[in-house]
This record gives structure tokens, sequence and C-alpha cells, in this order.
């Protein structure tokens, strides 16, 4: 019983989870009980897998001891680059993969001048935030694209399930949320994620390419990034330069109401979703309660500073609790 | 020399001008516990880091059971038996005993490229073999290294080694900032290694934990070895004296 107390109270992701349930339960009770119908579900979940993916991506990211400012430049520049090509006559699915090689591209230059040059990734990524932003509206060339006629959207957009009460974005998400948790808990390589962000010196000194491993994270969290901006750009329809404006911070903020350690090391997937889904709520719940709208921001703010306390005080409690050794 | 399991040849290093290593010529004998003793920048660490694959010596020659070998990196040293326990750099705090065990070497159930899913059930089995054979006694393999103390995690990290049939252990100060309790503990276990026929070489600044475990003692200064002798034909004194 104390052993199964303490094993819960070490996981980072608690206070997050139980935030999110009582945040739920509160906006079910304000709302007069709109807060969980299908229509208003619907809508959550529809914008969910943008955002969630980002915070999926740099979640990982920060495990692996980075950090990655540029996320929100990278959910623009990859669809606009899309859009260009596919007005260029490219089919949709050489754009995409043109698209998902250029974020790639951006993972790979923020991986290996962070550890080429041994500066700071909160550096390299907030010159690439504004790098990537620049790009974005320069191949726009000032006037977004317009997007063809024939875009498969049966395939990312598209309303599935019953009652209709997912996007097909939404399957995609779930469908790289359980992949990434399965590495980050199951193979060797999540293992090397952890102990790379753990304690660079003993990954380093027990052989784990250390180097190798960031850049692989890196890459990973700007393919996700970018993949999310499509489906953002599919849903709305246009290539606007301007979305993903601020997304970095959420996505921080996110991976860290998830328990997520700024130092590295410490998180999971699971935690970056529930932070993303529990920014989501908010937005939506507030609205919904009648509060100004103009409280969303400050609320992020405060749960972000109150999960990480939570959490901190969370695990030396359950560093307190001595079991037998 | 024909029991010695690692030999060195006039190495030399030099670090940016300083000749931190001045041909050191040593033979680590199979089973014994060599203690290497000398005051800092004496040139222990150096030959230490060359033999675990963290440095490269910029002259002279190793050999590793009679064969030549070249160590580029501390995978490579590894790969050869010679597994190196630091002080604080062998173990990542906010991860499992289990889990760092098996760091850099996990077993997988099938693998591409070398990714491949872990074998966790044989962690959890081979850690909770792996500590007892050293005569820790830890609660489960999941609790996390973070709270163990510092003793302890040395033994954890002695029984990395010897659950990869390392044939040398280096233990690079392992008895620094630890109580008197927990010293003696990790005194215990260089003791134990020659049981199980390993090379151990114990590298410390304190001269009565050496002499409390190894059978022979080796000193250094300036970049040289000045002193090669069996503890029961020196004593602490003339160590001291030559040092």
């Amino acid at each position: 019983m104390k052993r199964l107390f303490k094993t819960y109270l070490e996981k980072p992701e608690l206070a997050g989870l139980i935030l999110l349930v009582l945040l739920i339960v509160l906006f079910q009770v304000r709302s007069h009980g709109v807060f969980l119908n299908a229509d208003n579900l619907r809508g959550i979940l529809g914008i969910l897998p943008e955002a969630g993916l980002v915070a999926i991506g740099v979640t990982i990211l920060m495990i692996s001891g980075e950090f990655d400012l540029s996320v929100g430049s990278v959910f623009a520049l990859m669809p606009m680059s899309m859009a260009v090509l596919m007005v260029h006559g490219w089919p949709f699915p050489l754009a995409l993969l043109a698209g998902l090689l250029a974020a790639a591209a951006i993972g790979f230059i923020n991986g290996y001048i962070t550890i080429r040059f041994a500066i700071p990734s909160f550096i390299t990524t907030l010159g690439m935030l504004f790098m990537a932003r620049s790009l974005t509206v320069v191949v726009s060339g000032g006037f977004p694209p317009l997007l063809p006629a024939d875009l498969p959207n049966w395939l990312f957009t598209s309303f599935v399930g019953p009652g209709n009460m997912f996007r097909m974005s939404f399957l995609w998400f779930v469908a790289v949320a359980v992949l990434t948790s399965l590495m980050l808990s199951r193979t060797n390589f999540g293992n090397w994620i952890k102990a790379t962000g753990g304690f660079l010196p003993a990954a380093a000194s027990m052989g784990i390419p250390t180097a190798r491993v960031k850049i692989v994270c890196f890459m990973l969290c700007s393919v996700l990034s970018g993949f999310a901006g499509m489906l953002q750009v599919l849903r709305l329809g246009s290539p606007l330069p301007s979305i993903g404006e601020g997304l970095e911070l959420q996505a921080v903020a996110a991976a860290v109401i998830g328990g997520a350690s700024l130092t590295g090391g410490i998180g999971t997937v699971m935690g970056g979703i529930i932070g993303t889904t529990l920014i989501r709520v908010i937005d939506n719940g507030l609205v919904l309660s009648h509060v100004d709208a103009n409280w969303f921001k400050f609320a992020i703010g405060f749960l972000t500073i109150f999960a990480v306390v939570a959490n901190a005080w969370m695990r030396k409690r359950a560093k307190a609790i001595k079991m037998e050794g | 020399m024909g029991d010695a399991i690692i030999s060195v040849r006039d190495l030399h290093k030099w670090y940016s001008g300083v000749h931190a290593l001045k041909g050191v010529s040593l033979d680590f004998k199979r089973g014994e516990a060599l203690g290497l003793v000398g005051d800092n920048g004496a040139g222990k660490s150096t030959l230490i880091n060359i033999l675990s694959g963290v440095h490269r010596a910029d002259q002279g020659e190793i050999r590793v059971e009679g064969r030549a070998v070249s160590i580029a990196t501390p995978r490579d040293a590894m790969d050869l038996g010679i597994e190196t326990i630091y002080q604080y750099n062998s173990m990542v705090p906010t991860m499992s005993i289990a889990r760092n065990l098996f760091i850099g070497r996990e077993p997988t159930r099938f693998s591409m490229l070398g990714v491949g899913i872990l074998d966790q059930k044989k962690m959890a089995e081979e850690s909770i073999r792996a500590i007892a054979n050293v005569d820790l006694h830890l609660r489960s393999p999941d609790a996390l290294v973070g709270e163990l103390s510092g003793g302890q995690r040395q033994g954890v990290a002695i029984a990395r080694a010897m659950h990869f049939k390392s044939k040398v252990m280096i233990l690079d100060e392992p008895t620094n900032h630890l109580s008197v309790k927990e010293t003696n503990k990790v005194i215990g276990f260089v003791r134990g290694l020659k049981e199980q026929g390993v090379t151990g070489v114990f590298i410390s600044h304190n001269m009565h934990h050496v002499f409390d475990c190894c059978d022979r003692i080796v000193a250094m200064a300036r970049g040289e070895v000045v002193l090669d002798k069996r503890i029961e034909d020196t004593s602490i004194d003339e160590v001291h004296g030559v040092l």
C-alpha cells in the first residue's frame, strides 16, 4: 500500500492530471452541463491534436535535456512551403514529403549547432524562431497562396467515429502519442533519451551516443510541429503565415504542467498531452462559464507555476516515504 | 609478464603543453587489487582516463591480455572488459536501479539498426541477481538511484561492472565524500573482487583505504611511476616519502 502510494506520488504527470479532473468538474458545473456535451467536446477534440503533437515533440526534447523555441515558426513554415510547392504543380504527397524533410532539416540544424558549438539550445532555437518565421513570409511572397481544391482532407481533417465525434487528425494524434510513449518507455532508445537528459556525463561514460540522441530528438520535435501545422492549415483551409505564434511557449507550459523537468531526464508523453488538454479545457471552459476570455493567459501562467510547485512538493513527499532499505 | 591482463608501455600524454604522462610503463596483474596513489596532477587520472577511453595517449602501447589494442571511446574499453567507476559520473539519479544497470547495454527482444524493444523481464530478473551478487541489500530494482546513499550507488556501479563480466575494474576515488561505514562497505567490495577473479585498480588519496584492501601499491608523481611494491614490502610512511 505504502509502495503503491509512493509510486503514484512519483509520477510526474500526477499534479496535472488531478488539476485536469478538477477543472473539468468545475467547468461542467459552472456551464450547467454544456461543457461535456457532444458538440463542445467535438470542438475541443478537433483542435487538441494540433497543439498536442507540438507538445509531444517539445516534451521528448525536454526529457533529452534540450529546448526548442522554434516550433511555432516551423508550425507555419512547413504548411506554407507545401502550399507554395502545390501552387507550382507538385502533387500533395510529394509536397508533404518535402515539407516534412524541411522540418527535419530545421531540427537537424538546431541540434547540430547547439551541440557542435556547445551553446544553449534556448539561443539556437530563439534564432531559428525568427529565421523560420521570416522564411514563411518570404516563401509566401507576402500573399498566402490558394490551396488546391482536391486535398486529401478525408485523411486528416474529416469527422469520423460514433456521432462524428473526432476528426481524422485525432487518430493521427493518438497514433503518434502511443508510438512515442512506447518509444520512451519500452525501447533502448527511450532509455538513452532519459539518461542523456538525466545526467549527461554518466550517459556519455556508458557509451551512449548522446549527440546523436539529442539531434534525433530535435528532428522529431520539428517534424511533429510541422505536421501539426499542416493539420491546422487543412482545417482552416488557408496557409496563414502568422499561425503558431506563441505556440512555442504554450507547448513548454504544457510539458511543464505535465511534469517534464526543464533540466531534463524527467517527463512523459502522457504528461505533455495532459498539459495540452488542460490548456484547451481552460480556453474553452472560461468562455462557457461566462468568464472574460482575457483571463485565459493568466490562468495558463498561474497553472504552470502551480503545477510545478505541486510536483516538487509531491516528489519531496514521495522521497520522504522511506521503504525498507 | 605472462600473467599481466593489461600492460602499458611508455605512455605519454600532453595537455596543451603540459607533459602529464612521461613514459609510464606498468603491468596490471590478473586477479590483483592494485592501489594507485599520488597527489593531484601526478598523472593517475590521466592514466585511468586513457585506459577507460575518455582520452587517448599521444604515444605508447597498450596491451590487453597480450594483444595490442586501441581504446578510442568508453565503449571500446567496456568491450575489452575494462569498466570504470567514477565518484559521480556513472549513474543517472532520475532513473531506476534496473535501468541504470543496463544503460547503453540494454537487452532487447528484437532490434533494427541498434534500436529495439527492451526486454524488461530480463532486466528486472538480472538486476535483482546482480545486486544480490555483490551482497547489496536494496529494495526493489525499480527504486530511483537518486534515493540511494553514496555507498549504495557505488555498490550498484560495482554490481553493474560485475554483471557485464568486466575483467578489470577501475575505481576512481570511490570513497570520496562517504561516511566511515559506507567507506568500509566499498573497501569490502574491492576485497570481494579478488574472489570473483576480477582485477581491481583502486585510486585514492587516502593511504589507509588503499593499504586496507590492495595487494600492491603504485605511486605516481609528476607524470611518472615513483614506487611499485607489494603491500607487505612497504609502508604508509615510505609511500608518503616518495610523493
